[in-house]
């Protein structure tokens, strides 16, 4: 019973931080309660790239930011900065919480998005577009074929919360 | 040959660490090593720290939550710390207990805050309903709607921390030296420091009663070893960890005090 407790309520979260955000893209596709894009790439730790060229742009996806809440503050890498696949690269803080965010590839960091440190809340509400945290050149785009897609990546959010 | 009655029952070890009166930096840098170095699930309890001290979280900005004036007067260290949350006051008669953990070491329990918070609080309430009204308000621990347990958080992709301080006894002078949040829980409804706040000494017979319920309440998910202080070699010094954990320099303090000048006028 207190193991379905524990699960419920982070199901209870996620339920009650769904909202209705930025409209989606028409290749977006709601699953249960959390909502991904298509086309994206995603990480066995909640974050997201989206390639287009040279440039990868990373944010976390809609699972993660309905489970931690209000996110009230960012912590971002400077441009320039190396990231490692798997690694750490920055932080958000929500509830009482700080929680690393992790970066799902390899590369150099070109660009921050600097109206986090204003509206962190973007995170929240356009998670998957004003709420991108940093854009990265790839070292190895290779790695990005590692990545779950947008299937892959449902199911397997359905399968943590089932726990 | 026979086996410890808690590795029978299958449970994830837990090192125990007692500590009286370390230096809260000292503590905070010991458990951001931990949280990030150790594969290894730990119980950190310190009874009071040496000095009046004031901890923010990790977005915290002394101009918004500290009285500067009298801080930067009485020379109060002011810490920026790893994990989230609100700003304390502590001194020795704050009690720390702090819980790393892996994210599997409780079967179920998903590494996000509210879980976390969740799990924690029943686990606690099973260690103090019986001396008053317990509850889990909006992320704190209260008696009623009185305060005594302040939390804070960090996760990380395979671990986390829950480390809580809770006001064994507090000064109340020292309220004084912080702010009235501008973030406060709902339930607060504007009261001050010490209209919102309570002592544990007042509900639980003896700090002892509090530390050894606790450490029962965790035994009942975790085999529990006592871990002695000199086995971690020095507390302080984080090797080639680059932690988040800092104490202001008194410039930093002085220029957010020019800053909090300024705003007023």
């Amino acid at each position: 019973m207190a193991l379905k407790l524990w699960a419920s309520s982070a199901a209870n979260a996620l339920k009650l931080s769904s909202r209705a955000s930025a409209p989606f893209p028409a290749s977006s596709i709601s699953r249960c309660f959390s909502s991904v894009i298509d086309g994206f790439r995603y990480s066995d730790s909640h974050e997201w790239v989206k390639h287009q060229g040279d440039v990868a742009t990373i944010g976390i996806t809609d699972h993660a930011q309905g489970h931690l809440g209000e996110v009230v503050f960012v912590e971002l890498p400077e441009s320039g900065t190396s990231v490692t696949k798997g690694s750490g690269f920055g932080a958000v803080e929500s509830v009482k919480a700080t929680s690393d965010v992790n970066s799902p590839i390899s590369g150099e960091v070109i660009e921050v998005n600097s109206k986090l440190t204003g509206a962190p809340g973007l995170i929240n509400t356009s998670t998957y577009e004003d709420g991108w945290m940093i854009k990265v050149k790839p070292s190895d785009p290779s790695e990005l074929q590692s990545l779950m897609d947008s299937k892959e990546y449902s199911k397997f959010c359905e399968e943590e919360d089932a726990h | 040959m026979a086996l410890p009655q808690a590795i029978k029952a299958g449970l994830p070890c837990m090192n125990l660490l007692r500590m009286t009166a370390v230096p809260i930096l000292e503590q905070l840098y010991l458990e951001e090593r931990l949280l990030r170095t150790s594969a290894e699930n730990w119980c950190i309890i310190n009874h009071g720290t040496s000095l009046p001290t004031i901890v923010m979280g990790i977005s915290g900005r002394p101009s918004e939550l500290v009285e500067l004036k009298p801080v930067l007067r009485d020379q109060i260290p002011v810490i920026r710390r790893f994990s989230g949350g609100g700003t304390v006051i502590i001194d020795n008669g704050t009690l720390f207990v702090s819980l790393i953990c892996n994210k599997n070491a409780i079967p179920g329990l998903q590494p996000y805050p509210h879980p976390i918070m969740s799990w924690t609080g029943q686990m606690y309430g099973q260690v103090l309903h019986e001396f008053g009204d317990f509850h889990l308000r909006e992320n704190d621990y209260a008696f009623n709607s009185h305060k005594f347990g302040g939390n804070a958080q960090s996760i990380i992709k395979d671990r986390w921390i829950h480390h809580t301080s809770f006001l064994w006894d507090y000064d109340a002078r020292n309220m004084e030296y912080l702010k009235l949040p501008s973030r406060a829980p709902k339930y607060r409804s504007a009261r001050s420091h010490v209209e919102f706040l309570c002592r544990m000494k007042n509900y639980v017979p003896s700090r002892t009663t509090f530390i050894e319920g606790t450490i029962k309440s965790l035994g009942g998910h975790f085999s529990i070893r006592p871990f002695d202080l000199d086995e971690l070699g020095s507390l302080s010094g984080s090797g080639s960890l680059s932690g988040s954990t800092k104490l202001l320099t008194r410039q930093e303090l002085e220029e957010a005090y020019s800053f909090q000048c300024v705003a007023v006028r």
